[in-house]
C-alpha cells in the first residue's frame, strides 16, 4: 500500500518536471522564477494580512450596565428572599421575639450605634487590624511559599505542615496564643497570622507547581535564569494560583481574627466587631448580637468583592483565561 | 540538481578568519535512565552547521531530534560527545509559540531584548522593528490571546530574532499550524533568513537548524537535510539541496527529491517492523 503510494506520486512529480521543462524550457523557467521573486515580498505581505484578518477574531464586550445588571440582580433577589423568610419566621413567632428579632429590630440596632457614633470605630478597627495581619501574611506566606516551592528538601520536610495546618481552625491557637502573649494585640495577630500564612504560602505553591514547564524553558532559552527567572517568568506565570490564595488568606484573615476578637477581650484593648458581638452576647441582646454578625459578613465579602474580585478578574481577563463562550 | 553528501563538506559560506561553524556537534550521544536500563536516544551525532547555513533534521519519531535540539539549546547536556555553538546562547523556537500570556506581544519581544542587556530606551524601538520584520507591526499592544496562531508564531520568531543569536533552533515550529498558514510563514522564514545573511544587511548572519519531520517542509526551507535514523538516533543520510530560493513547497524539484528523501525515511521506519 504505501509503496504502490510512493510510486504514483514520483511519478506525478516527474511528469510536472517533464512538463515545465518542455513548455516553457530551462530560460523561461528561470525568468519565471526571476519575477516571481520581485512580486513574492509584496504578495506575501498581502497574503499574510488576508489571513491575520481572516483569523483574527474580535470579543466583543457587554454593556458595562448589563454587566452589573447580570451580576446584582439575582444576589438582591436571593437577599430579598431570605429577609422575607426571616419576617415570616417572625410574624408567626416561631421563637419569641426576644430570642428572634425582626430584620427592623436589627437594623434599628445598626442604626443606634450608628447615632452613637460608635459603629464606624468598630468597623475601623476590625480592618486595620484585618489588614495589618493579612499585609504581614502575604510578606511571611510570598516568602515561605517559593522557597517550599522551589526547593525540594524544604518542600518535603514542610510541604505536608503547611497543608495540614491549613485544616487546623486558627481559634484553635487562641489559647496558646493567649498563654504566650496574654490579653494583647500580639495575640491577635498572632492568631490572624497563623491562620492566613499557610494558605497564602500554599496558594502560591499550587500556582508555581502549575506553570507550563514551557514557560520555564521559553524564559531559560531568552535568558531567565535564577533571580531574573523567578521575577520575569516564575511570579508571573505564578500569579492566578498566587491571587486565589491570596483571596483564601483574607478570608482566613477576617475568619482568625474575628476569633480572636471574640475571646481576647480586654478594657484597654480597641473594640472590634468581633469584641462588639461578645458584648451583645453579654447583656443577651439578640439584635445587637445578629447586626454584629450581619457587620462581619458584610466587610468579609465587601473586602472580597471591592478588592479581591476586581484583581482576579483583570489578571485572568489579560491571559485570555476569562473568555466567554 | 541535487547531491547527495555522506562526507561532511567544508562549510559552503564560511566568511573568512571567522571560526567555520555556528554550531558544532562533535560525536554526541544521549541516554536517558539508569545504569542497566538505559534507553539510547542519540548515538554519535556529528553535524556542523556553517554561518549562514540552514539545515533540516528529518526524521520518525523516536529519532531523538527534540533532544538533540535541546542539547544544542543547552537546555541538556549530552551523555558524551561535546557541542559547541561560538555565537554564545542560541534562540530557540517551538512547535508551540511559547509567549508569556501575562505579557503583550511587544513586552514578550521586550523582555528577551532586556534579558540581553538592550538599555530601556532602545527596547521599545527595536521591539516595534522586530514586529515590522515580521509583519506585525500592529501586534505591540496585542495579548497573546488575541493574536491568531500564525501570527503567535510570528511574534515567538521575533522573540527569538530579539536574542540577536547568530543561530536560530526551531522544533517543529509550524507543526501545528494549517496547512495555507504553514505555507506563508515557511515564505517568511526564508525571506527573514536570507535577508539577514544578506552581506549589505550589517548583521552577524543567521543560521538555521530546523527540526520537523515533514520531508517537503525540510526541502522547502533547507540548504541540507540531515535524515536521522530512530532508536536510536543516528544519521542516516545527508541532502544537500541546490534548488535556488525562493522556493515553493510545489515545486517539481522540490517534490522530487521529497519522493527520494521519502523512500529513504520509510526504509528506516521499515526496518524498525522487522524485529
Amino acid at each position: 500500500m504505501a509503496s504502490t503510494e510512493t510510486k504514483a506520486q514520483s511519478a506525478a512529480a516527474q511528469t510536472t518536471a517533464q512538463d515545465g521543462a518542455t513548455a516553457e524550457g530551462p530560460a523561461a523557467g528561470a525568468a519565471t522564477r526571476a519575477t516571481a521573486a520581485g512580486d513574492t515580498t509584496h504578495d506575501l505581505a498581502g497574503l499574510e494580512a488576508g489571513l491575520d484578518a481572516l483569523e483574527s477574531t474580535v470579543v466583543a464586550r457587554q454593556p458595562w450596565l448589563r454587566t452589573i445588571a447580570s451580576k446584582t440582580f439575582p444576589p438582591l433577589i436571593a437577599i430579598a428572599l431570605v429577609l422575607g423568610l426571616w419576617q415570616l419566621a417572625y410574624h408567626l413567632q416561631l421563637k419569641p421575639h426576644y430570642l428572634l428579632p425582626s430584620p427592623f429590630d436589627v437594623a434599628r440596632s445598626v442604626q443606634e450605634k450608628w447615632l452613637q457614633g460608635t459603629l464606624l470605630g468598630y468597623v475601623w478597627t476590625s480592618i486595620s487590624r484585618g489588614a495589618l495581619g493579612f499585609l504581614a501574611s502575604v510578606a511571611i506566606g510570598t516568602v515561605l511559599g517559593l522557597v517550599v516551592a522551589r526547593v525540594k528538601v524544604v518542600r518535603a520536610a514542610l510541604g505536608p505542615i503547611l497543608s495540614g495546618l491549613q485544616s487546623l481552625p486558627s481559634v484553635a491557637w487562641v489559647p496558646a496564643a493567649i498563654i504566650w502573649f496574654g490579653l494583647s494585640d500580639a495575640t491577635i495577630y498572632a492568631v490572624v497570622l497563623l491562620g492566613a500564612v499557610p494558605s497564602i504560602a500554599n496558594g502560591l505553591v499550587a500556582g508555581v507547581d502549575q506553570i507550563s514547564p514551557l514557560y520555564l524553558r521559553a524564559g531559560r532559552t531568552i535568558g531567565a535564569t535564577g533571580l531574573a527567572g523567578v521575577r520575569h517568568v516564575l511570579l508571573p506565570a505564578a500569579l492566578p494560583g498566587y491571587i486565589a490564595g491570596l483571596k483564601q488568606g483574607w478570608a482566613f484573615s477576617w475568619r482568625s481574627l474575628m476569633a480572636a476578637e471574640l475571646i481576647v477581650n480586654a478594657p484597654d484593648l480597641g473594640t472590634g466587631l468581633g469584641q462588639m458581638l461578645e458584648q451583645g452576647r453579654e447583656t443577651g441582646d439578640m439584635s445587637w448580637v445578629l447586626s454584629a454578625i450581619l457587620l462581619i459578613l458584610i466587610v468579609g465579602i465587601g473586602i472580597e468583592l471591592l478588592i479581591f474580585a476586581p484583581i482576579e478578574r483583570r489578571v485572568l481577563r489579560s491571559r485570555g483565561l476569562l473568555v466567554k463562550s | 540538481m541535487t547531491t547527495t553528501t555522506l562526507a561532511k563538506q567544508p562549510a559552503p559560506t564560511a566568511p573568512a578568519g571567522t571560526v567555520s561553524y555556528a554550531a558544532r556537534i562533535d560525536h554526541v550521544s544521549k541516554s536517558f535512565g539508569r545504569p542497566g536500563a538505559q534507553q539510547h536516544v542519540l548515538d554519535d551525532i556529528s553535524i556542523d552547521v556553517a554561518p549562514g547555513e540552514f539545515v533540516c533534521l528529518l526524521g520518525a519519531s523516536g529519532c531523538g531530534k527534540s533532544t538533540l535540539l535541546n542539547l544544542v539549546a543547552g537546555l541538556d547536556a549530552p551523555s558524551s560527545g561535546g557541542i559547541e555553538t561560538p555565537g554564545g546562547r542560541p534562540a530557540l523556537m517551538f512547535q508551540e509559540h511559547a509567549l508569556f500570556p501575562w505579557l503583550t506581544g511587544g513586552r514578550n519581544i521586550e523582555l528577551a531584548l532586556r534579558l540581553r542587556g538592550v538599555p530601556r530606551a532602545e527596547r521599545r524601538a527595536e521591539a516595534e522593528r522586530l514586529l515590522e520584520l515580521v509583519r506585525l507591526g500592529g501586534a505591540y499592544g496585542k495579548r497573546v490571546h488575541e493574536l491568531s496562531g500564525g501570527m503567535r508564531q510570528r511574534v515567538a520568531m521575533a522573540r527569538a530574532l530579539a536574542q540577536d543569536s547568530q543561530l536560530l533552533l526551531m522544533d517543529e515550529p509550524f507543526a501545528a499550524l494549517d496547512a495555507i498558514t504553514r505555507d506563508v510563514l515557511h515564505d517568511e522564514l526564508t525571506r527573514i533568513w536570507s535577508a539577514a545573511n544578506d552581506s549589505a544587511s550589517g548583521t552577524g548572519g543567521l543560521s538555521v537548524l530546523f527540526v520537523t519531520h515533514n520531508v517537503r517542509e525540510a526541502v522547502r526551507l533547507a540548504q541540507r537535510v540531515v535524515l536521522l535514523s530512530s532508536r536510536p538516533g543516528r544519521i542516516a543520510r545527508e541532502w544537500q539541496v541546490d534548488i535556488p530560493q525562493p522556493r515553493r513547497i510545489e515545486d517539481a524539484a522540490v517534490a522530487d527529491l521529497s519522493v527520494e528523501i521519502t523512500e529513504q525515511l520509510r526504509g528506516e521506519i521499515r526496518r524498525h517492523g522487522q524485529h
